[in-house]
């Protein structure tokens, strides 16, 4: 039955199973409550989440975890900030020892104007996360070369990027990001660079199996019901995808019935 | 009691000599369980910090998740 294919499709990281195919970063929001608001609204169950140091001045400081729950919502510590491999095994380190996190994002930055990400890198902190039992899910560039090494190096998730962070430019090379997904078995999240709903849907249509937003929501001038529409444009790619859309053909070809004109 | 001179989170601070990891914790008001501590670069196990007696010139430093893409 085709209801019942909807209700089974289910994203799945590490052998683990979300309903949610988008995924939300948390960073750039007025607030932690909008933060938290713009969650609900999103019906995200995988954020992403920064690790930095405590302030210490500040005994009161309201804390991440008092207003997103992460026994209700997994948290994905990232590794935003870093520039080679050694910060990012450190920040991760750190990170499954606040609270046993295994699943993780790893993104290790080659540039700080266009934030794209040093594969070198990337691809070797990959294997050293996979080898102490880290469940690595990789933001890299658009290349099908690259993401195929990371999933030889172990990686459990490829994230390729739209465009670049923080950019809203929607997703530069459909290509690239086909070629991504045809040939490789781990899940194909579309992180960083997505503007607006639709982004979302177009990434979907393409066969990914999420998409990781922050600033186009956060930074949207209605965070709670842009929040809301990526949550439907990424439902509404996903069911697209699966319907197996119409070939595309150069002329038309009439939707009523040709006979009995009169 | 003579002090000595630590770094904690980048910031010096003063403790008293041979106090322990634990005390600043506590004195810092740290909830434990939504934290990780290096100690010279090095993780310490959370349940373990009363074991480590501060020295001189020690790096602590304290994390926890903040918001983040």
């Amino acid at each position: 039955m085709e209801e019942d294919s909807l209700k089974k499709d289910k994203l799945i990281i590490a052998k683990k199973k979300f309903d949610s195919r988008l995924i939300v970063g948390t960073g750039k929001y007025k607030s932690m409550s909008e933060c938290a608001k713009a969650i609900k609204f999103s019906g995200s169950e995988i954020v992403t989440v920064a690790v930095r140091r405590v302030n210490i001045s500040n005994k009161n400081k309201p804390l991440l975890m008092d207003y997103i729950d992460p026994k209700k919502i997994t948290y994905l510590p990232n590794t935003a900030g870093c520039f080679n491999s050694k910060d990012a095994l450190r920040t991760l380190r750190l990170a499954r020892e606040i609270g046993g996190w295994k699943l993780v994002k790893l993104e290790v930055l080659g540039d700080k104007t266009n934030l794209f990400p040093d594969m070198i890198e990337t691809l070797k902190t990959t294997e050293i996360l996979a080898n102490e039992g880290f469940r690595v899910m990789v933001y890299c560039n658009d290349d099908p070369l690259m993401a195929k090494r990371l999933e030889n190096s172990g990686a459990d998730a490829i994230m390729p990027l739209a465009a670049p962070i923080g950019s809203g430019l929607g997703i530069l090379n459909k290509i690239n990001i086909q070629i991504i997904r045809k040939q490789t078995k781990l899940p194909v999240i579309i992180d960083a660079g997505l503007g607006q709903a639709s982004d979302a849907t177009i990434a979907m249509e393409l066969g990914c199996d999420g998409v990781l937003v922050n600033t186009a929501i956060a930074k949207a001038k209605k965070p709670f019901e842009m929040a809301l529409a990526f949550k439907n444009a990424v439902v509404a790619g996903r069911q697209s995808y699966n319907s197996g859309r119409i070939a595309k053909t150069l002329m038309g070809s009439p939707s009523s019935p040709t006979e009995g004109i009169i | 009691m003579k002090k000595i001179k630590i770094k904690v989170n980048g910031k010096v601070k003063a403790v008293l000599n041979n106090s322990k990891l634990s005390d600043l914790l506590k004195n810092l008001n740290i909830p434990l369980k939504k934290v990780a501590i290096e100690l010279n670069q090095e993780i310490i196990d959370k349940k373990r910090t009363s074991n480590i007696k501060l020295k001189k010139d020690d790096k602590i430093e304290i994390v926890h998740f903040i918001g983040g893409g």
